[in-house]
């Protein structure tokens, strides 16, 4: 069975040609502003294809049609093509080293803001709210957490997530050197968890593209993780400049475990500062 | 637009259960102007020891994939537990945390899709052992893009089930014994150097 599901979305893959999804993506731009021209095409024409399925589009073109005339189909696409399944504490090894490093460093500034771009579903931005929590630092920190997809954002400021994802949510959080009891974050009711509101009260949710917004403000960590894999060599670069615009002197950027700025233009602005957790500072 | 890049050629390699031994019999023999992407899957959570395992045994370089990474000849890249690796068109290599598929992250299919798609009739895709069907429909991509398909023959096979699965959905270039494997992807990339 699993080899059929398989078949059709291949079969849905082999359908979506170079120079429809570039005239999708122009179409996009041009009707709502989201610019998906920059991303990495092998990802994204996964993720069109599938839309294919989801969206009952034959072809592009269809799904094109739709996408310029049903805005609420184009709401749902873009969630559709951008969502993560991330993890709280994804990377556990990741978020001890914010904690043991970059933490005592954010400890000394006035307020401590951080920025977590690419939000998704916010289990990223409720993570760093834990660990500030647990070094007495939430109450005057502000994190930044956005996204483009406004129903990312509304999941994320929900801060509702299944029940079933608990138990890996919790291991996660003992790896990364949780103080406290990871149950003492959220309350269960039928098969979902709601996490704590006082993790919520510090984090600002908001409509951000790295592609064509700029700076909002300046932090002492950025942290996208995952992102920029989907980003083509330009876009990369486009938002690596924004964190590094955006991060005071000698503030901190983490990427995701398999992503490194070795390949990226402004490489030169950051130094490794924990190699192995992709934890870069800034010069 | 023609590039030195153009004539380069790619093998994509995908194994699971059974899947270490099967390439202890194949990446240590490859010799020539050649790249291996491989895929094994394995658990989520263990930092993959396969790029320890094989850099002392064999003479290409071998490194776990990066995202944005220019394919170099000679080296085989192994895909990082919990991402996907697909093939780009500038022939970098890209990662992704999609959802898993056949279950798999990595997964062969992601991989094999990717290669059809960026490399064509320059894409070499391999079926190793293993215990299910991830894999079958990827060869088939790469096997309708023109490329080379070879699975390893499933007698041989520690488990049977992912080659099988790839013939019931494809008819391959060769099937064949792991070894016999290594030895035709050096034949493809020395012939084609003498035929220059």
């Amino acid at each position: 069975m699993d080899t059929q599901v398989d078949t059709r979305a291949q079969d849905m893959l082999s359908r979506v040609g170079d120079i429809a999804l570039t005239t999708l993506l122009e179409a996009i731009y041009l009707r709502y502003h989201q610019d998906f021209r920059g991303y990495a095409r092998a990802s994204l024409k996964r993720r069109v294809a599938q839309s294919l399925l989801k969206f009952d589009c034959p072809t592009i073109s269809r799904l094109q049609e739709r996408l310029l005339h049903e805005p609420a189909v184009f709401t749902e696409f873009l969630r559709f093509v951008t969502v993560q399944v991330s993890e709280m504490f994804r990377d556990p090894s990741f978020f001890r080293a914010i904690r043991e490093v970059v933490v005592p460093h954010l400890a000394t500034y006035p307020s401590v803001k951080i920025w977590v771009a690419g939000c998704s579903s916010g289990e990223e931005a409720y993570s760093y709210a834990i660990v500030l929590h647990e070094e007495n630092l939430l109450d005057r920190a502000i994190i930044y957490a956005t996204d483009i997809s406004g129903q990312n954002l509304e999941q994320a400021q929900a801060g509702v997530y299944a029940l079933q994802r608990i138990p890996q949510f919790t291991q996660n959080y003992q790896r990364a050197g949780g103080r406290r009891s990871f149950s003492d974050y959220y309350a269960a009711a039928y098969d979902a968890a709601a996490l704590d509101r006082s993790l919520k009260s510090r984090i600002v949710f908001s409509d951000h593209s790295l592609s064509t917004d700029s700076v909002f403000t300046e932090v002492q960590l950025v942290s996208c993780r995952n992102v920029l894999i989907y980003f083509g060599d330009a876009l990369q670069d486009r938002a690596i400049g924004l964190f590094r615009e955006s991060l005071c002197r000698k503030g901190f950027l983490g990427l995701g475990s398999r992503e490194t700025l070795r390949f990226a233009t402004d490489a030169a602005a950051f130094t490794e500062l924990v190699r192995e957790e992709r934890i870069y500072q800034k010069c | 637009m023609l590039s030195e890049r153009d004539d380069m050629r790619v093998a994509v390699i995908g194994a699971s259960a059974g899947g270490v031994e099967a390439l202890g019999e194949i990446l240590p023999h490859l010799l020539g102007e050649l790249s291996v992407i491989v895929v094994v899957h394995l658990p989520r959570d263990k930092p993959s020891l396969l790029s320890r395992v094989f850099t002392p045994r064999c003479s290409f370089r071998v490194k776990e994939a990066e995202d944005k990474e220019p394919i170099a000849s000679r080296t085989i890249y192994i895909a990082p537990p919990d991402y996907h690796v697909l093939i780009e068109k500038n022939l970098h290599l890209a990662l992704s945390i999609d959802d898993p598929v056949h279950h798999a992250r990595p997964s062969i299919d992601v991989l094999f899709y990717s290669a059809a798609d960026a490399l064509g009739a320059r894409a070499t895709g391999v079926i190793l052992t293993g215990a299910n069907a991830d894999g079958a429909a990827g060869l088939a991509a790469i096997h309708a893009a023109g490329g080379t398909t070879i699975v390893q023959e499933p007698a041989g096979a520690l488990v049977r089930d992912m080659p099988a699965a790839a013939l019931e959905l494809c008819a391959p270039t060769h099937v064949l014994s792991s070894s016999a494997i290594a030895a035709l992807l050096n034949k493809y990339t020395t012939t084609e150097r003498d035929a220059r």
